[in-house]
């Protein structure tokens, strides 16, 4: 680490001819720039254009959907059932986090462990994991039965959902949190209790205030990861469970309505990027509080 | 804290590990299943579906499919995204903010949006159901992966070794080859595995890009699920776990042993 600020004064106080050699670097980017350019840049406008341009010039499709029902209930759902899975894993995952700054080294070991196991199991083997235990005669409902409860519907609802969705998102909500929570001087707690506060208020008060840069940072990439959604939901889910992207996925596959798809895949785009425009003042200011911590 | 609060605490997390663990601890018994049924717990013991992927073609075909394309994708990505490191963190402040903002996003990007027009563009292309299209697709997605990877190396990185190895007379690509290389190995590594990881997970894209004659390996487990309920996928599951797990933690004991010595 010894080894950033003297680079940073190099090229500060850095000679004209060595600078034009740092500018230069930037065109080691062009390759991977023009692959995205070929595979991201070009598909996404090809479907913008087709949402105002197929069948006919205009904004039909736009007014199809947000005129229809059925499509606002669609994204109004999408953007509550991701509302749920932000809390749920927020809720799971800052007591976690916080058992993880505090534990002993193994036991930490162990901790984090259990956030990385799931990533090695293939994604789509992870939902069907979900299915064998959500459904009727699944675990869940094994173990209700066992304990003499009444089963609950869980497959094709949105509960289902929402628990398949958490567990896969969970680890995005731990790692920054962990991140931040690591590097809170434990002494100002102290500090705030040797002045009388409760241990309560002392965690309330200044404890959680300084961990919010790695709340916002993980409910942000959470909420934005389960807006795109689609092979939990597809699976797990029913009728009344649909969300945006196995509209967009029904109306180009099945439908060949490329017009349509494309104007519902521009609105989870519009959307997708609006958060981030939001996001980012929060994610600057997590930037500076722990260089301030440095 | 007081010793209430830390039971409450342990508890909690107990449950949240059961939680994140819980759909590894599903599929593994559900393997050795001896029915054809995904009913929870399984009925006897037997080695069937894992008998059954290694003699099936379709499930060959496929995993040699997926293990062909994310090789390629791992080569390809970690070459383009090593370059895009160094520009990234070797040019002009706003400049390598900039570029590493572009580069990223393909990983914000929501996935059946993305799907949808690389399908559009390789309908146009005949670019569907080739393995070309697949390297394309898979790489731009890994590209973000190995630029982390690899830029959190060369953040650490002293340069004074480049110019230290210059003076002495060193050509550029000798600096590089000699010097840089060997101290970013690690996270070059890292971003390889995760680009190969990326290609051989990926599903959105390869559901719309695939055709009858080219599907790859999570295609095959998509559509298992869509028809039937057949324990080789969890077999399959079973495995590639096993595999991801070994790669995962040979590396982190070589790791450990180079850091000793």
């Amino acid at each position: 680490m010894s080894a950033l600020p003297q680079t940073d004064n190099q090229t500060a106080g850095g000679r004209p001819a060595r600078r034009l050699n740092l500018r230069d670097a930037g065109w080691l980017a062009a390759p991977a720039v023009l692959l995205l350019a070929a595979v991201l840049v070009y598909p996404l406008a090809i479907i913008v254009l087709r949402s105002f341009s197929e069948p006919e010039p205009g904004l039909q499709n736009y007014i199809w959907f947000f005129g229809s029902p059925v499509n606002r209930a669609v994204l109004q759902r999408t953007f509550v059932l991701s509302g749920w899975v932000t809390l749920a894993s927020l809720i799971c995952a800052y007591p976690y986090a916080y058992a993880m700054t505090v534990v002993g080294k193994n036991l930490r070991l162990i901790l984090i462990l259990c956030v990385l196991v799931p990533f090695w199991l293939s994604g789509v083997v992870r939902t069907l994991a979900w299915v064998i235990l959500l459904q009727d005669s699944g675990v869940i409902n094994s173990i209700l039965r066992g304990l003499g409860l009444s089963p609950v519907k869980l497959i094709r609802t949105q509960l289902g959902v929402v628990i398949g969705m958490t567990q896969v998102l969970l680890p995005f909500m731990i790692l920054p949190i962990y991140s931040v929570m690591k590097g809170i001087d434990t002494r100002l707690l102290q500090a705030a209790r040797s002045l009388g506060a409760k241990p309560w208020r002392a965690f309330l008060q200044i404890y959680v205030p300084l961990s919010l840069p790695g709340v916002y940072a993980g409910a942000i990439i959470v909420f934005i990861l389960s807006l795109g959604f689609y092979i939990t939901p597809a699976l797990l889910g029913g009728p009344r469970s649909t969300m945006l992207s196995s509209l967009v996925q029904n109306q180009v596959l099945s439908l060949l309505n490329w017009g349509r798809g494309g104007a519902m895949g521009v609105v989870l785009l519009v959307a997708t990027f609006i958060l981030l425009a939001i996001a980012a003042p929060l994610m600057r200011q997590k930037h500076t509080q722990t260089r301030r911590e440095k | 804290m007081q010793l209430s609060s830390r039971i409450f605490l342990g508890l909690f997390c107990l449950l949240v590990a059961i939680l994140l663990l819980a759909p590894t601890l599903v599929v593994i018994p559900m393997s050795f299943n001896s029915n054809k049924s995904l009913a929870f717990p399984p009925a006897g013991f037997s080695w069937q579906w894992y008998d059954n992927f290694f003699t099936n073609p379709e499930w060959l075909l496929s995993l040699r499919n997926s293990f062909l394309i994310a090789t390629v994708v791992a080569i390809l990505a970690t070459t383009l995204g090593t370059l895009a490191a160094f520009g990234v963190t070797r040019a002009a402040a706003r400049t390598g903010g900039l570029l590493r903002a572009i580069l990223i996003t393909p990983m914000v990007v929501p996935g059946v949006v993305l799907a949808i027009g690389i399908y559009a563009v390789y309908l146009d292309t005949g670019l569907v159901g080739t393995v070309a299209g697949f390297v394309f697709a898979h790489t731009m997605l890994a590209i973000p992966f190995v630029l982390i990877a690899v830029s959190a190396s060369l953040e650490v990185f002293d340069r004074r070794l480049e110019t230290a190895a210059a003076s002495l007379g060193a050509g550029k690509l000798t600096v590089f080859r000699t010097v840089t290389l060997p101290l970013i190995l690690p996270g070059v590594l890292s971003g390889a595995l995760f680009a190969f990881i990326t290609s051989f997970d990926e599903i959105i894209v390869a559901l719309f890009i695939t055709s009858p004659y080219l599907k790859t390996l999570p295609v095959q487990i998509y559509s298992s699920i869509t028809r039937d309920a057949d324990p080789t996928v969890a077999a399959v599951g079973t495995l590639l776990f096993l595999a991801t797990s070994f790669i995962i933690v040979a590396g982190l004991l070589i790791g450990m042993r180079r850091g000793r010595t």
